[in-house]
């Protein structure tokens, strides 16, 4: 009787493997089918879009570089670049500041009750899952070509991420002291303060200086939209044909970047 | 008059089977007592229901004389500022210094501005500084807490609990997160508030060794009932497996030291 357990056990056993192999086959499979069929259906050539990226990059090199020029140019471009660096600045400090006190409520470890924390996590949802570029667009109605449009579509989806992410900073890092202070009779408020605040400190800091990069890049795409900071050069100077111009406004923009990030990460240092 | 009563105490989380089950049990000011039982007997369920961090079902907890069973918030905040509550996981906000940990102890007591604001008076600061050096923790004092030991950490989650200035000490699981050593510290200082400052205190432990050489009284609950109520000497083996609800032989035991050292 034993025997033929350990035969039955090893039967599983291959029997688990074989059919691991071949789920993973199917899948491939699927893939494989799915990117065919999406080919023939868009009439792609494959072989065209490959040998066309060497073209692409001569004309690139030829053409789409700063020169002496578009140098002249560079004051302008800083001046709209510090507009954008403000805006996403802006646009992220205060959608975290409001994410913050939705995130409270839509937390397990601080919601008030249950229905709060499904209201907070949908609004999370809605906000997060439109993309910054259609919110642009949304608001483009409203508040037509103006700083507003693009402020506001960054801030939305800021505070969409922000309210999501929190929520879980709070229950992860939060819990325990939460349950400590409950128990000594501290007032809800004063958890808050003194516990719940205190524990998610870097990762809130960490989290709003990565939607300030965040936004620095996305800025730049929703200003070709709304007609304002950055994009906007770019988009001027590139339908100008003034592709000496277009590119530097590119450097700068990457260099900003990179910059930014170089600065949040010593303050990330600091605050950890 | 004991301090505290249990009476046909339930609670049942949803529409799971009862985790307690009319717990009935009194503890007098100045006991000891020890709560044994498996996994998921029920053991902190129990200790969360007399400071309502979790709502009780069926029955009530009379504290002080007072039924706690329909407490208004402000009344409850006071209750529980009568109960300190000593958890294994220290539960401190470990970016914080061990004062800043300690004082939180106090924040039952403030107004919600004060509260928030962290207002401590000077003679909390000193009482704060007293404990600590009492616990052996005052050249850690400005450190944070992510810097200490376990058993560290565990003293300043006593100095929380003790600066309440509380009747009732709950424990739960002290020493399950620590080393020998460090639990043998924990227990006698434990120990020690109970018999220096005359408090009452109930802790639940896996360790039915420690908890037959500290607690005057020994409860052994299994799935929510109380098994057996009585003082470490009375028991036996037989009691203990009636407890954890195992066959003679499976559980690590240590009888006849127990019995000799007793």
């Amino acid at each position: 009787m034993n025997l033929s357990l350990i035969l039955v056990n090893k039967m599983h056993k291959l029997d688990f493997f074989t059919q691991k192999r071949l789920s993973f086959t199917f899948f491939v499979l699927i893939l494989i089918g799915l990117t065919y069929a999406t080919v023939i259906y868009t009439e792609y050539n494959v072989a065209k879009g490959f040998t066309s990226i060497p073209k692409a990059i001569r004309w690139a090199t030829a053409n789409f570089y700063p020169d002496a020029a578009s140098l002249k140019k560079l004051p302008t471009i800083l001046l709209k670049l510090r507009d954008t660096i403000l805006m996403s600045v802006a646009s992220a400090t205060i959608a975290s500041f409001c994410a913050f006190f939705v995130a409270i409520l839509g937390a397990q470890t601080t919601r008030i009750n249950v229905w709060f924390s499904v209201i907070a996590r949908g609004i999370a949802t809605l906000f997060r899952n439109i993309d910054v570029s259609a919110w642009a667009l949304i608001l483009l109605f409203s508040f037509g070509q103006s700083s507003f449009t693009g402020y506001f579509a960054l801030f939305f989806v800021t505070f969409g991420f922000m309210v999501r992410v929190l929520i879980e900073t709070i229950d992860e890092v939060s819990t325990d002291s939460v349950e400590a202070l409950r128990a000594t009779g501290a007032s809800y408020f004063a958890i808050i303060a003194q516990s719940v605040i205190p524990s998610c400190l870097p990762q809130l800091v960490s989290w709003v200086l990565f939607m300030i990069e965040t936004n620095i890049r996305s800025a730049t795409l929703v200003g070709i939209l709304t007609g304002t900071g950055i994009g906007y050069s770019f988009d001027i100077y590139y339908k100008s044909l003034n592709y000496h111009a277009a590119s530097l406004v590119i450097v700068v923009i990457v260099l900003s970047v990179f910059a930014i990030e170089a600065v949040s990460n010593r303050i990330r240092r600091a605050v950890l | 008059m004991p301090l505290l009563k249990i009476e046909q105490l339930s609670k049942r989380y949803g529409t799971d089977k009862y985790a307690l089950d009319t717990i009935d049990f009194t503890v007098d000011t100045g006991e000891f007592v020890a709560i044994i039982g498996p996994s998921g007997a029920g053991k902190s369920t129990l200790l969360r229901c007399i400071n309502h961090m979790i709502p009780m079902t069926n029955g009530d907890v009379w504290f002080n004389d007072t039924s706690t069973k329909a407490l208004s918030a402000h009344k409850l905040r006071t209750h529980r500022t009568q109960i300190g509550m000593i958890f294994q996981h220290y539960n401190l906000v470990n970016r914080l210094s061990v004062i800043e940990n300690v004082l939180h102890g106090r924040l039952g007591y403030k107004s919600t501005v004060a509260g928030v604001m962290g207002w401590y008076s000077d003679a909390e600061k000193a009482q704060a500084v007293e404990i600590l050096q009492n616990l052996g923790l005052s050249e850690q004092m400005y450190k944070r807490c992510d810097q200490l030991s376990g058993g560290q950490k565990q003293r300043v989650g006593i100095a929380r609990a003790l600066i309440q200035n509380p009747k009732l000490l709950l424990c739960d699981e002290p020493i399950a997160s620590l080393d020998p050593s460090a639990a043998k510290i924990i227990m006698d200082t434990l120990k020690d508030i109970n018999q220096r400052l005359g408090i009452t205190i109930i802790v639940n432990l896996h360790q039915v060794d420690v908890a037959m050489r500290y607690a005057q009284r020994i409860i052994g609950i299994n799935s929510g009932k109380i098994i057996c109520d009585a003082p470490p000497h009375t028991l036996n083996p037989s009691i203990i497996h009636e407890v954890y609800g195992s066959e003679a032989g499976e559980l690590i035991l240590d009888f006849g030291e127990q019995n000799a050292q007793a």
